[in-house]
Formats: structure tokens, sequence, C-alpha cells
């Protein structure tokens, strides 16, 4: 059991090759799947562990910080690797039993180790305590993204994962260029010893730097606003499983990042007073919103829409983040699993619309509400979700930003967090239309809801949007948790 | 079975009987056998919570804590119980008439129209029962979007347009006022239930008392206060029933019912009569009331007319509420109760005409009433009980809400109560007046209509009524506005308490 920390990577990234090896289409899967639930298994074990004993540290190889690799589980890791692993282990299975959607014959095995090597890059830049070991789990979780999308078959596939390349490079990076900085000052890669080493220098113009560079390089593998311009694109020509895992889980992991550099390792007192860091974020975070939802309103393919308001979701976390207070830190990180859950969902249903139709268009959406009820309503249900009615999980991440927002005095924040939601409302119901009032005359033979086992990793996770949507101690309970931890330690 | 089970009985048989509906589908006589079935049954079970509520107490239902103090739970007081009697009791009637009209009619996806409006009542009772702002503000929205489906019913262009104005005005009122100013009351008061007396008591002062009123009444677009009262008219492109329960009971009776329980469990009637915050919301309310009746006036199309009386007489309430004074809630709360009994009537018997005549526009009804002596004999009862006239129930809460604003020393609204009255008189009468004194227009049986059966015909020849299924519940209402004169005694006892502050 103490060496959970190391299992939960070393499982999945020795998985990865194995995949290759095996080559068998239904055994590779029943692998994989059976490695993803695994997964899920040591991130729970570890939470729960965390929840009762605290802080976890694990020194890889027995060598001891900080010249070795410490493996440091707190609450907030534990936290967002039972968001990953736990989308890891609802969309593995999906289809089981089906050609995988959008994939040419011959590719399962590569798509599988990718698929493995990137749940290993993501869970790995969550769970380390080392600074540049982040940055290697990150190029490793990227190049496996980069992979997987250019497996889609739309030729403009590659052209999105080429540019999402480049994107991700640069930030990868900048990032690398801040942690360079960081160690010339403070000489360690220990994150926890950085956080000890920075105080005295952070006043040097070198800290700043890196600050800045930290910042920006997240921000891009987070998509926020405006570095966002390669997410539409890969989110839309990857293989929809793919761009369900990767949206419920990539730009979580990224937004875990930027938490812990602002809060753990140089301090939210410095970031957002000091620096000021504020006055950047939220407007950007508030544009994000805006303009997020409203370009989702135009767009023309289901896959599109989601995306462009996956980035406007993004604007909702990092505004409880740029809050820098408890109620807005608990709506950011609450809305990091909430998020999870209903765009998971809402991409496993275009997976199943792209299987049964061949195409995501919205023109192709035509009357489907009748031909397939229980894929449609799962869609219905998504949308109220990131529409924000009460008794979903959308609800519970906006009661707290706009809460943070009233705390902190700003009311016109507050008006427009849910003027916001209501862009959804135009987004959302403009499909809903289309699915349930048009094409009346066109006869669709033989087009019914996709087999099973697709239909239950949906609604596992729509499911999900409502049942979180009620209890919340796991989630918000969590989450208020992490947040008092967080700004008890940048006090 | 103990109240607590019966709250949950309460609100959880119509969900049922939405899902038995759904799984009956196929089989329509069996359909509206669950529907009927689950509509006595939910009324039932809501008459069992009466005497416990008379005699002081209030059963209360905890199901989940979402959010640290903010529950997902029930409690039975006075004014919710008035709204899930009056929701639930209408049901009934409604649901006989629903039958009656879709088989009248042919209507197309009947399993969905029921499932729908069971889910429907379920959100009216889950408001009814609501214990704090969470879990009205829960239902609410359930209300708004399971009806979506049912203005939405015919699918054509003009449903589609109705549908979109009716979700986006419900929706962003709520979501932008009712939200902002729920999660307002918890950050200054850190607590959401209603308490007798109100919560914000000493936690607000100032104009922003004025404010979050605002925010709540507007909120509230269910209540209809203009500006945001379009969705209502445009509602009507559903079919009758719909009109009837929802739109005349259930759904705008939600939001009015909203907007006393506020004002009394969160600002509490003392706190705003204090403050004066309201005296604004007098001034709008009456200008909403006189300003849709007098739009009623010019419209032509019966169900659009019923429809701007329908906001006008929301006001009536929002007015009671904003008097602040025992008298104006007391009738204000009455009001739910009566002007439902009327306005169903009438929406019965706007739906009855269609059915056995196809005739929307008042302009063609000449001489009607010939035809239809029921119909049109229960639509003179309506419309009295709508303008306030003795022996009907209306008489009673008009009278309450003219000695609240006498009370609170308003007196010009009782200046505006009297005004709305003759313009209920003026867009009203003229309808039966047609209908009994003007001779029928010739092309009256060219219609092509086979000569009407059923067992009206039978007895009275020469009749041309709608289905008996259509024309029981009409009168059975129409009789309901004469017996609430006489009951007006009993719901004024059960509201009695809320007016009593600690």
């Amino acid at each position: 059991m103490e060496h959970l920390p190391v299992l939960q990577i070393v499982i999945p990234l020795l998985a990865a090759p194995v995949c290759v090896l095996l080559r068998h289409h239904a055994t590779v899967r029943t692998f994989a799947v059976l490695v993803a639930w695994t997964c899920l298994g040591i991130a729970l074990t570890l939470l729960a562990e965390v929840r009762e004993g605290g802080t976890i540290s694990y020194h890889l190889g027995n060598w001891a910080p900080p010249l070795g690799i410490e493996y440091r589980v707190d609450l907030l890791n534990a936290y967002v690797l039972v968001i990953v692993s736990a989308i890891g282990a609802v969309v593995m299975p999906f289809g089981f039993g089906t050609p995988e959607p959008g994939l040419r014959d011959g590719q399962h095995h590569l798509y599988y180790a990718a698929f493995l090597l990137c749940l290993t890059g993501l869970l790995g830049i969550t769970i380390t305590g080392d600074a540049f070991n982040v940055f290697v789990f990150l190029e490793v979780s990227s190049l496996a993204a980069y992979t997987l999308i250019s497996l889609g078959q739309h030729r403009r596939a590659l052209t999105a994962g080429f540019s999402y390349l480049i994107m991700g490079s640069i930030g990868g990076t900048f990032i690398l260029v801040a942690i360079g900085m960081i160690y010339m000052m403070t000489g360690t890669l220990n994150m926890a010893d950085i956080a000890e080493r920075l105080p005295p220098v952070l006043g040097t113009r070198t800290i700043w730097m890196a600050l800045a560079f930290l910042i920006i390089g997240v921000s891009i593998k987070l998509a926020v606003f405006p570095l966002h311009q390669w997410l539409p694109n890969a989110y839309s020509y990857a293989p929809p499983v793919v761009s369900a895992f990767l949206a419920a889980t990539a730009t979580k992991v990224s937004y875990y990042v930027l938490v812990r550099a602002i809060f753990t390792l140089f301090g939210a007192a410095f970031v957002f007073e000091t620096m000021g860091m504020q006055r950047l974020l939220m407007p950007l975070a508030l544009l994000a919103m805006f303009l997020g939802s409203i370009a989702a309103i135009y767009q023309e393919d289901l896959k599109r829409v989601l995306a462009y308001s996956s980035i406007a979701q993004i604007g909702y976390m990092t505004l409880g983040l740029s809050f820098a207070n408890e109620d807005g830190l608990t709506g950011g990180l609450v809305h990091l699993f909430n998020h999870a859950l209903m765009k998971g969902g809402l991409f496993l249903v275009v997976a199943g619309i792209v299987y049964k139709l061949g195409s995501s268009a919205i023109g192709d959406l035509r009357g489907i509400g009748r031909k397939m009820p229980v894929t449609m309503a799962a869609f219905v249900i998504g949308g109220l979700s990131l529409i924000g009615v009460p008794g979903t999980v959308g609800f519970i991440s906006k009661w707290y930003l706009v809460l943070a927002a009233l705390d902190s005095g700003s009311y016109v924040v507050a008006f427009m967090i849910l003027a916001s939601s209501l862009l959804a409302v135009v987004y959302v119901w403009r499909i809903v239309e289309v699915m349930y009032f048009q094409g009346d005359g066109e006869s669709r033979e033989g087009l019914s809801d996709p087999p099973l086992s697709m239909l239950i990793p949906t609604w596992v996770l729509i499911g999900g949007t409502i049942y979180f949507g009620f209890t919340t101690e796991l989630t918000a309970g969590t989450a208020s948790e992490i947040a008092r931890m967080l700004l008890e330690g940048a006090k | 079975m103990t109240p607590p089970t019966a709250i949950g009985v309460a609100v959880l048989l119509p969900l049922l009987g939405a899902i038995g509906i759904q799984l009956t589908g196929k089989r329509p006589n069996l359909r509206e056998a669950v529907t009927i079935l689950t509509s006595l049954l939910t009324f039932g079970v809501v008459l069992t919570l009466v005497r416990e509520v008379t005699s002081g107490s209030r059963p209360e239902l905890e199901l989940a804590e979402v959010l640290p103090g903010v529950a997902l739970a029930f409690q039975v007081e006075p004014l919710g119980m008035l709204y899930a009697l009056v929701a639930a009791g209408l049901w009934i009637p409604t649901a006989l008439y629903a039958i009656g009209y879709c088989r009248g009619h042919d209507e197309q996806n009947q399993t969905r129209f029921f499932t729908c409006f069971a889910l429907a009542i379920f959100a009216a009772l889950g408001i009814a029962f609501s214990r704090n702002l969470f879990t009205l503000f829960l239902f609410y929205e359930v209300l708004t979007l399971s009806t979506y489906p049912l203005v939405t019913h015919y699918g054509n262009d003009e449903a589609k347009a109705a549908g979109r104005t009716y979700l986006g005005i419900l929706l962003t009122t709520s979501v932008m006022f009712l939200l902002m100013a729920i999660l307002w009351t918890w950050h200054l008061t850190g607590t959401l239930e209603f308490a007798p007396g109100g919560i914000l008591n000493g936690k607000a002062e100032g104009p922003m008392v004025a404010v979050l009123l605002a925010l709540y009444a507007f909120g509230t677009g269910k209540a209809a206060l203009m500006p945001f009262h379009r969705w209502l008219p445009a509602a009507m492109v559903a079919p009758t029933p719909v009109s009837a329960l929802l739109h005349a009971v259930a759904i705008v009776k939600a939001g009015v019912f909203t907007v006393l329980k506020v004002i009394v469990y969160v600002f509490g009637i003392n706190f705003l009569d204090e403050t004066d915050a309201s005296v604004w919301l007098m001034y709008a309310a009456s200008f909403t009331l006189l300003a849709s009746s007098i739009i009623a006036l010019t419209k032509d199309n019966l169900k659009a007319r019923l429809a701007y009386s329908t906001i006008s007489q929301l006001s009536y309430i929002v007015l009671g509420g904003a008097l602040a004074t025992s008298a104006g809630i007391l009738g204000g709360g009455m009001h739910i109760a009566m002007h439902a009994m009327g306005k169903i009537t009438l929406f019965f018997c706007a739906g009855a005409i269609f059915v056995a005549s196809h005739k929307k526009n008042i302009s063609d009804m000449d001489g009607i009433g010939r035809a239809m002596p029921f119909t049109m004999s229960a639509f003179f009862l309506g419309s009295m009980s709508i303008i306030g006239l003795p022996p009907m129930g209306g008489s009673w809460s008009k009278w309450y809400l003219a000695l609240g604003a006498a009370d609170g020393h308003h007196a010009i609204f009782i200046a505006v109560l009297m005004i709305s009255s003759l313009l209920s008189i003026g867009y009203l009468m003229p309808v039966v007046g047609r209908a009994f004194l003007f001779p029928a227009k010739a092309s009256e049986h060219d219609h092509g209509h086979a000569p009407a059966s059923g067992p009206l015909s039978r007895i009275f020849p020469g009749l041309h009524e709608a289905p008996i299924l259509c024309v029981a519940p009409l009168c059975l209402t129409a009789l309901g506005c004469i017996a609430l004169f006489f009951f007006a005694g009993d719901i004024y006892d059960l509201l009695l308490p809320i007016t009593l502050e600690p």
C-alpha cells in the first residue's frame, strides 16, 4: 500500500507498451480498460488516505528529496487524480464491442497505447512534487495528446494536431524557462523546498520573469483566453472519445498546475497583491466567459459548440481563482470536477451521434431527438448543467462563484457570471430546437440510440451531473477544504 | 401516514404518475386512468395535511443537505397549503377536461402531453411545500422546463417562437434576478430558510431593501409583472388545458405565491412596512394591473384576452403583498384561490367553444350561447368572480385587498382596484352579451360539422356543446366559484397565522 503513489504512474506507463505488443483488438481493449479502472482504484484509495492521514510523501527509489524525486500527495493532488482517473475509467470502455469511432483500421493498439501514455502524463503532472518532473510529464501527456488528435479521421485532424503541437511546445518551453529561472534563484527543484526558499528572493526580477513565463506557459496549456486558439480545432477534429477525454482532463490538470504555482510556490499574496495578477486574470476570465459563449452560439458543428463552451467554462475556473478568496477558489476547484463530468458526458453524447450518423454538424441533427431519445435526453441534461440550472452540478459551481463575487464586493462581476450563463441557454437551446422540432418530413430509417456500451458511460457521467448536484459532500466539501488549506498556506 | 411522509408522498405521486403515464403510453385508456388516479390520490394526500396546518403545526421533511446550510427540504405552512390545494385540487377537473379536449381534438403526442402535465404538478407541489429559497428555486426551474414541451406542443414555427419567448423570459429573469436575489440574501444573512417575521430584518437597510425586493419581484417572471409579462400571452399557443391549469393556475400562481412568500417570510410584513421599501412595487403592480386590463379590451382572440386579464389579476396579488398590511396579504392570498377557480373556468369555456365550433375570436361568437348554454353560463359565472361580484368567491379577495389599501393609508389603490374592476366588466361581459343576446351569424351551421353527439345533445336536442368530459369540469369549477363565496371564511382562517409575526 505504501507504494500506491508510484503505482499510480507506473502501471499505466508500463501498460502502454504492453498494448502495442498485445496487438489483438479485443485483448488490448480489455487490458486498457482494466488498467484505467486500476488507476481509478488507486486514486480513490489515495484520496481516502489523504483525507484520513494527511499529506503523503513518497520518495522515488528511496532517494531522499531534494536530491531524489518526491511524489507528494495532498488533498489537492488527490482530488485532481480522482477526476482524471475517473474520466479515464469511464471513457475507456466507451463503445466496447464496437469499432472505435473515427479511427482507421489497424491502429487500435497504437490508439490505446497513446491513450494510456496520455493518462500517465496527466496523472504524473498531478502527483509529482518536483518542478522539473512536472515539465517531463507535461511533455509525455502532450506528445500522446498530439498523436491521439491526429488519429482523427478528418484530414484536418493532422493540422489540428500540428497546431496543438506548436502551441503546446511553446507553452511547455515557457514553463521550462520558468523552472530554470526558479532553479537559478533557489537551487532546488523540489516544490516544497522552492516554496520555502522563494520568499527572500521574491523581489528579484528573475522571479518576476519566472512568474510571467510560468503563467503564460500554463495559460496556453489551459487555453485561457486569448491563448485558446488551438483548442477548438483540436477538440473538433480529434476522434470524439479523445475529445471527451481531453476536454474533461487535460485542461483540468493545467488548471491544477496554475493553482499549485500561484498558491503553493509563489504564494497568493505575492501573485495577487504585489504583482497585481488579479487585474489581468479577472478581465481575461470574464472575456473568455462571454466571447467563448458567444462564439459557441455561431458554430455549425456540435463539437465546436462544445469546444467554445469549454473556453467559456475555463473562464469560470480562472475567475474563481482570481478572486483569491475561499468561495472563489472552492468554486473554481469544484467546477474542475463538475465541468469534467458535464463536458465529458456531452462529448460522449457527440461520440454516440457520430457513431450513428457519421457527422456532428448541427444541420444533420434534425429530428434525432425522436430517433435517439436516450442519447438526446443526456444531451439536454448536460446542457442544463452548462447553463447552471439548480439540481445539476453547474448550479453548485455558479453558487460559489457568485458568492465569491459578492464576498469581494464586485456586484457587477456577480451579475456578469449570471448573465454569461444565459448565453449558454442560447447555444444549448439552439441545438435542442434542431433536434426536436426540425426534420419532421425526413425519414431516417434504422436510426436509433447507440448500443448500451456507449449509453452506459455517457449516462454515468450525465447521471453524475445530477447526483453531484444534490450530494456535494465529496465535491464541494473537498474543494472547500482544499481552498482553506491553500489560503492558509498562502498566509 | 405521518405528516412528513404525507409531504413526501404528495410531492412524489405526480412524479410517479408521470413515469406511469410514460410507461402506459401505448394504451390510451390505461394512461388516462393513471392520470386520473394520480390526481385523485395526490389531492387526497394533500388534504390530509390541511388539518395539521390549521391546528398550528408545521410538518417538515428534509431530504438532503446540498451545500452546508442549504438543504433540499419541505415544510407545510398556510400559504403553501393553500397553493398546494389549488394546484392539486384543480388538477382533477383539468385532467378530465384534458382527456375530453385531446380526444375531441385528436391531439398528437398525447403521452408527452400528459407526462409533462404531471411533471408540472410535481414541480408546483415542490414549490408550495418548499422550506427554503433553494428548494423553491429548484422547483421553480423544474416547472419552467417541464412546461416548455407543453407550450411548444404543436411543434410549428409559431409554437417554437412562443417557446423561445417563454423560456427566454422565464429563465433570464430567474437566473439574472431571482438567483441573484437569493445569493445576495444568503450573503447578507447566511440562511435561506423561510421564517415567520422574515430573515432580513437587521441584516439589510436603506435602499438595498428596495433593490433586493425589485430583484425578487422582477426575478419571479412567472408573476408576470410588466415588462416581463410577454411570455404569458405567448404561451397561449399551447393546447387549452395547458392554458387553463398552467397559465391560469399552477405556473402563474407559483409566481405570485413566490412573491407573497418572499414578502412574508424573507422580508417580513412589519419590516417592509417600516422601511417603505415596497411602495414602488405598489405603483409598479398598479401600472401592470391597469395597463394589461386596457390591453385586454383590445384583444379579439378570446384566449389572448383572458391571458391579459390573468396578467392584470396577478398584479392584484402582488399589490396585496406590496401593501404590507395584514388585510392586503390575506386578500392577495385569498385571490390565489379565487382567481384560480374563476380563470380556469373561463379557459375551460374558451377551449370548449374551440372544440365544439372551432372559434377563437370573440367577434365570431355571436349567439353561441344558444347552442352552448352550459358553457356560456359557466363563462358568465366565472366572469362575475373575476370581476368580483357577489355571490362569487372573487368578491371577498377584492374586499380584503381594498381593506388592505385603506389600512396602509394608500387610498389611491382603492381607486385603482375599482377602476380595474370596471375594466374587467368591460372586457368580460361583452363576451357573455354577444353569446346570449346577439343573433347567431348565418354561417353558423355551415361549418360542415356533424351534429354534435353525446349525452348532452341527446337530452337537449339543438345543443352543440363540446364532449361531456369538457363540459362537466367547467360546470364544476363554475359552481366552485359560488362555493368559494361561502367558504371564504375557511381560507381566511387558514391564512390568518401568516400575518401574525413574532
